[in-house]
């Protein structure tokens, strides 16, 4: 682990503050897959679980912090029994998501980005933003109850 | 966790062999790299081959589409092979699945570029 990143364990949640930068996309990735894997659901949940979860530090680092060497992302990850809990945050200039385009619209669909938020609300059961003043904070939720379990 | 690409050249298509994560800084770089050297040499009639892409995300869906316009708009053609379910179920749920050519023979995905 790198010397700016730091870990913290509190009750079932832990938090990581990392750099802005590919290699913290890639370990908040495996830590909700692992997450995930613990928690019983099938493959195929944990796959959106992962890649939403993915997609958010991808907003996190390359949206909120342009990859700013000063700028931290936080990502903390609770299983609460009844629902896998993932916040990440970044320190950019926030981020306004009914501003965003559509992008299964006809006239977006060839579009070469954009399609982050989307998949996001697509593979978790909730999706909430909040604004920090400065930055945003992405809070992704999937159900247990709801999620398919392994066999 | 990168992606490898390997090109050959069948009855003047080129295909490529993705395997591995196309995903942002990654797979997704290498991808638009092969695709604007396969244009500078000429060679505008590609075939992805994907079936060793275990992982993709947005970025490389947008990579994906990007090869597929910048392809077309030079009067090439851009088709995709072998899609894992992964894939499949990602380009259906952003809806490009209709927009690329989608194809699940090699043979035959060959035989359907259009030659000049």
């Amino acid at each position: 682990m790198e010397k700016s990143e730091e870990e913290q364990l509190t009750g079932q949640r832990i938090t990581y503050t990392l750099e802005s930068s590919l290699d913290s996309v890639n370990k908040v990735e495996e830590t909700a897959e692992q997450m995930a894997k613990k928690a019983g659901i099938d493959e195929d949940e944990i796959f959106r679980v992962a890649m939403a979860v993915r997609e958010a530090a991808v907003n996190a680092v390359l949206h909120g912090n342009s990859y700013d060497p000063e700028k931290r992302i936080t990502a903390s990850f609770e299983n609460t029994g009844e629902s896998l809990v993932i916040r990440i945050t970044d320190q950019g200039k926030g981020l306004d998501p009914d501003t965003l385009p559509d992008p299964l619209a006809p006239e977006n669909l060839l579009r070469g980005s954009g399609r982050g938020i989307f998949l996001i609300r697509s593979f978790m059961d909730e999706v909430h933003f909040k604004q920090l003043h400065p930055g945003t904070e992405l809070t992704l939720i999937k159900h247990l109850g709801t999620a398919q379990t392994g066999s | 966790m990168s992606m490898k690409v390997s090109t050959r050249q069948v009855d003047g298509v080129t295909i490529l062999d993705l395997s591995g994560r196309i995903t942002l800084g990654e797979g997704s770089v290498q991808l638009r790299d092969a695709i604007r050297d396969l244009l500078a040499k000429g060679s505008k009639l590609i075939l992805l081959n994907l079936a060793d892409v275990n992982y993709i995300d947005s970025s490389g869906i947008g990579e994906l589409v990007s090869a597929y316009t910048t392809v077309r708009n030079q009067g090439g053609e851009l088709k995709l092979l072998n899609l894992t379910k992964k894939v499949h179920d990602l380009l259906q749920i952003t809806k490009l699945y209709t927009v690329f050519d989608v194809k699940d023979d090699e043979a035959s995905a060959i035989a359907s570029f259009t030659r000049s």
